[in-house]
Order: C-alpha cells, then structure tokens, then sequence
C-alpha cells in the first residue's frame, strides 16, 4: 500500500510538470495554431540561463530572476517575433517543421557552449521528508506538485476570472469577432506565448534538480507532454491539465507493475486509444470544420 | 614490369613501411568517444587524459623522438556511430586506436580493429570483450570478471547481507555485470531480492526506488552509467532509502557525487582507478588535471591518461615505432611506476589484454572519496 502511494505521488509530481508543459502547448495552439515541437527543449533552456547567472556570480533567487525574464525574453518575445510570425502565413506544417529544426538549435547551441555532460541544479524545494499517516514522504515531491498545481489553478483563474483572460479566450476562440468587438487580438496572443515561455521556465526550475541539467533532457519532457495534450484534449487546458497528471501516473505505475523496458510504449499506446475511440481527447472538445 | 619501375614500386613501398619508424615523424593516433549524448562524462574525461598526457610527453620530446598527435571523433554514445567512426579513424592508419569507453561500442568497433591489425586501447568494462580471443585490445581498467568477485566479497564479508536488490542498466556493460556478480550472489549465498533493469540515459527512478524499497533488501547493488547513477541515488534519497547502496566506479566516481551532491554520501564501492587514491603519482596526476581543465577527473580522465603512456612504454621497449608488432608487445608487458611515472601505478598486462593492478574500496563521506581499503597487484 506505501509502495503504491509513493508511486502515486511520484507519478502525480512528474504529471504536473508534464501538465506544466502541456497546457503551454495548448494555449499556443488555441491562440495561434503553433505546435511547437521545441517544447522540451524550451523547458531544458530555462535551468542553463540559470546556471550561466550562477556562474557569473549572480546568488540562486537572482539567477532564477534572471532565467525566467531571459525566458520570457527569448522563448516568448523572440519565438514569437523571429520564428512564428514569418512562418505561420504559410501554414501549421512549415511551422511544426520549424519548430522541430529550433529544438536541434537549442540543443546544439547548448552542447556547444555549456556542456554535453549533465551539470548539478539547485532545489528550489528544501530536501527531507514529511510524515503522513506514518509514512515518510519526500517533501520534494509535495512541493513540485504544490507548485505545480498552484501554478495551473492560477493561470485557470487567470484565464476564467480577469478582463484580460476573457479577452484572450476571446482572440483564440474567434479573433475577428474579437477584433470587431475591440480586443486587442494580437496583444493577446503575445500574452500567451509569454505565459508559455513562463510555464516551462517554471517546469524547468520544478524538473532539473531531479533530471539534471542535461541538452537532451527536454526530448523526454517535450514528447511526454505533447502525448499529455493529445490525450487530455489539445484545445482545452483543463485537458491538458487531466492529460499530464494520467500520464505521469500511468507512466510510474507502467514502470513498476508492468517493466522498466516497455514503459515509454504505454502512454503511447494510451494515445492510440484515446485517438481511437476519443480523438478530442478526455476533455477536448470536438471540432467541426467545413470545406 | 620494367625493373626500373618495380624498383621504384618497391621503394615506395618500403618507404611507406617504415615512415612510421623515422624518428621525427608525428606519431598518428586515433581516439573514437562518447563526447556527446548519455557517455559524455565518460568520453570528455577520457579526451581530456588523453591531452594532457600528450601534452606532457610531447613537451619532454615525444616517443622516440616523434610527437605524438591525435584526432579525436564523437561516437555520440552510439554504437553504430562508433563503428563508422573508428572505420574512418582506420582508414586514417593510425599507430593506435584509442577508446571507445562504452561496452557496446567497443564490441561492435573491436573487430574493425583486429582486422586492420591495428592495437586498441579502450575504456570499457564489460567481461566479455577481453574473452573473444581479440589479440589487439586492451583494457585501461579492470573486466567486470576482475571487479565483481570482490565487490561480491565485500557485501558479503563486511556488510553481511543477506539479500541484494541489483538495479542495472540494459546495455552490454550494465548486463555483463548483472550477469557476473548475480553469479558470485549466488556462489556466496546471498538472495537476489529484485532485479531491476533501468534503460541508458533514463531520467525518473521514481517507480525503479519503489520497487526497491517494496522487496526490503539489506543492501542495494547499483551497476548504471555515472549521470543515472547520480539520479538514482537523488531518488533514493527522496523516497528514504536507508540500507547500504554499494556500486562499481560508476556509482562512487567524482562526477557522481558532483551531480547527486547529499544524495552520494554514503555510497560505497570498488574503484580501480580514483584521483583520492593514497598514491603520490596520482595525487600528482590530479594537480596537473584540475590546473589544465579547472576540475576533477573520475577515472575516465585516468584511464585517457594511462592509455598514452601505455603507448609511450611499450614503443620505448620495442624501440621503433611499428603498429603490426605493437599488440604483441604489449601482452605480457608489465609497467613499473618506478621507471614509466605517468603510469602512475605498477601495471601487468595479461595474453587476453587484461589489466592487472592494485584497486581501492571506497565510500564517499561529505561529498568525497574516502579509501576504506587497499586491494594489492594480484601478480
């Protein structure tokens, strides 16, 4: 029975990172039709600008600081300026394709001028354990998903409960209507890439104390949470919410009642099933498009 | 054919030969390593030893009077690169090959070697590789066949335990020492209590920990590459694991405890090679490393380092610099510190090109390798 909590618990940890990452991609593709395949990459870049601080000699709360605005900066600002909008007039596919030759970029560039080797990377939760009910549990993992899940229901507030979320729901769901009506549709969207560019620097300085900070760490996470919004709902947060919670769960779970060997096929084959039987998702909700 | 011509033709021939021997000639060598992907620790270490080694002998006037000049390429961690890799490295006639430092790299790329007659000198540990019959490579540290029995005996004899949980990485080194030290449990008596695979380069141990602490074993054996080695123990840690966590080089080596930080405390196990090693040589050795690249090698960076100056004993012995003989000359050799420094410790080298040292039981205490003992030079 404690075997089974710890692999809840674990599960659901990891799983609110996933849904960190997995609501990013759903809001960039509700506002702008971007899939970004450089998801994962995007949430391993944030834990090296934070050590490049440290080692410029910036203390661990100022280099996070630091990360998150370059973040914003670049995974936002720039991703959207430099790379989205040249490419999405010619369409979602050119666009998937480069977001897929960014991930190799960011990759490359950080093996080039950090390292190829794994670097150490601070918690931002203090390690030991916590009682409950007698059990010892880590309160690592209490924290990631405390922060995890306040960092989802704030944005889910954001979104639901102020002008401005009213207001990007508005641009995602009909942004000519939303234009006619005065929202400021492209504001909006930038909005939502900056909220991307924050969720997976939070995932990043939530997941790189337990992965490492490694180039390659992000193909595991992006991949995880892309099969997350498939399986929750691409086009609702709340799916993607659901979609990374089931998939870190399952996956811990796979690991240890099924093998260590197969347990990257079983969300995969979750994702078959739920296109199968459920192709909007858990929670998605279905699209109807005439032509 | 016109004499004119065929003498001509032969002393082309014979000059090519023997271009190898002139004194002056750089000495070509080749180094294939994991210098990205899941073996990057593995493979800059290696590269760096190598560099600094050669630095060192060319400064003093190289091997014979020739210096020494290397082209190192990237397996990527990847076997099927490695072996493109060395296949181009070949193609190049270098003197020696150097690395890879993976088991499975090192199977797939030493019959490209044998082939070309060309010596290897390489980083991996696997038992198998040295017990094909392949008379052209050579270990920088000891076979699983070596260190396993000892690790076995110490679990036994020191910790007492009676049941081990054994996690191992699926790959050819993972899988060689699995095989070897479930065999020595057995032979001593001691109950496998879970055997747990793990896959190269996995990042969550969460559910391989649980599995772990559900089979409540007395102590854990851990046989993973150094990066999840340092992720294991983090999880361990987090998930209270308690019980004696005994490992190979892999599991107590200086980038392990660098990533783990706390979570590498207490672990213990058997190095052949470690920088905190009692010995003056190797103490000097890592001065000189950490000046050069401003941190401290794991036993990569010493393996690189002796794999130079292996090459440097065995071609001052042969007195020429010839690749065909090379292998030959080295089986049997044995290399005294006393007279070869950059060895750093007295070496013998078997038919099989099995190494044969003294070895050291470890335990990291607050962040560093402790010697708890010294294991002799069998012959």
């Amino acid at each position: 029975m404690s075997n089974l909590l710890d692999l809840l618990l674990a599960g659901l940890a990891t799983g609110a990172i996933y849904a960190i990452v997995a609501v990013g991609f759903t809001l960039l593709w509700q506002t702008s039709q971007t899939i970004n395949f450089a998801q994962g990459e995007f949430v391993m870049l944030p834990a090296f600008l934070v050590l490049a601080a440290m080692h410029a000699g910036a203390p661990f709360w100022f280099a996070i600081l630091i990360g998150i605005l370059l973040s914003l900066l670049l995974l936002g600002l720039g991703f959207k300026t430099l790379l989205v909008n040249p490419m999405l007039r010619h369409g979602v596919l050119p666009l998937a394709i480069a977001t897929m030759a960014l991930a190799i970029g960011i990759k490359e560039a950080v093996k080039q001028f950090f390292s190829a080797e794994a670097s150490p990377f601070p918690s931002i939760v203090p390690a030991g354990d916590i009682s409950f009910f007698g059990h010892p549990v880590s309160l690592q993992s209490i924290g990631v998903l405390a922060l995890a899940i306040l960092a989802v229901v704030g944005l889910t507030a954001f979104l639901n409960r102020t002008s401005v979320g009213h207001q990007m729901q508005a641009a995602a769901q009909n942004p000519t209507v939303a234009r006619i009506i005065g929202v400021p549709v492209e504001r909006m969207i930038l909005l939502t890439f900056l909220i991307n560019a924050f969720l997976v620097a939070l995932a990043s300085l939530l997941i790189t104390p337990i992965y490492l900070a490694k180039f390659s760490s992000g193909e595991v996470l992006g991949q995880a949470a892309f099969i997350a919004a498939i399986v929750g709902g691409f086009n609702q947060v709340r799916g993607a919410i659901a979609g990374g919670l089931l998939i870190g769960v399952v996956d811990n779970l796979a690991a240890a009642y099924v093998s260590t060997q197969y347990r990257a096929a079983v969300p995969l084959i979750l994702l078959i099933v739920i296109i199968l039987f459920r192709p909007q998702g858990i929670l998605g909700r279905a699209e109807e498009r005439t032509i | 054919m016109k004499p004119g011509i065929l003498a001509s033709a032969l002393l082309a021939t014979v000059l090519t030969g023997t271009a190898f021997a002139q004194s002056g000639t750089p000495i070509k060598l080749a180094d294939v390593a994991e210098l990205s992907g899941g073996g990057a620790t593995v493979g800059t270490n290696w590269k760096n030893g190598i560099d600094l080694a050669i630095e060192e002998i060319n400064a003093k006037g190289g091997v014979l009077g020739s210096k020494l000049v290397v082209t190192h390429a990237d397996s990527q961690s990847n076997p099927g690169v490695a072996r493109a890799q060395v296949q181009k490295a070949l193609d190049n006639e270098p003197y020696v090959l150097l690395g890879p430092g993976y088991s499975g790299s090192v199977k797939v790329t030493a019959p490209l070697a044998a082939e070309a007659g060309i010596a290897q000198i390489m980083g991996g540990e696997a038992a198998e590789l040295t017990q094909g019959g392949n008379k052209f490579l050579f270990r920088t540290s000891f076979g699983q066949q070596s260190s396993m029995p000892k690790v076995a005996k110490y679990i036994h004899d020191e910790v007492k335990a009676k049941t081990v949980a054994i996690v191992w990485v699926n790959n050819d080194f993972g899988k060689g020492g699995r095989d070897v030290i479930t065999k020595e449990f057995g032979r001593l008596g001691i109950k496998v209590a879970a055997d747990i695979s793990t896959e190269a380069g996995q990042a969550d141990f969460a559910a391989d920990v649980s599995k772990i602490k559900a089979a409540a074993p007395d102590a854990v054996f851990i046989y993973v590459n150094e990066e999840e080695s340092a992720r294991m123990l983090k999880e361990l840690k987090r998930q209270s694991v308690t019980v004696p966590l005994i490992g190979e080089t892999t599991l107590v080596g200086q980038k392990v405890v660098e990533l783990a930080g706390d979570a590498a405390n207490g672990a213990r196990g058997h190095v052949g090679l470690t920088t905190d090693a009692p010995v003056e040589l190797v103490k000097a050795f890592r001065e000189k490393f950490v000046k050069k690249y401003n941190y401290v090698p794991d036993h990569n960076g010493i393996k690189g380092y002796l794999a130079i100056y292996m090459i440097k004993a065995t071609t001052e012995k042969m007195g020429k610099v010839d690749p065909k003989a090379f292998a030959d000359n080295l089986h049997g050799l044995t290399i005294k510190a006393a007279n070869e420094p950059g060895i750093l410790m007295d070496a013998t080298f078997d038919q099989n090109g099995d190494i044969d040292r003294q070895g050291f039981l470890v335990e990291i205490v607050e962040g560093k390798q402790v010697i708890k003992q010294v294991l002799p030079k069998l012959n």
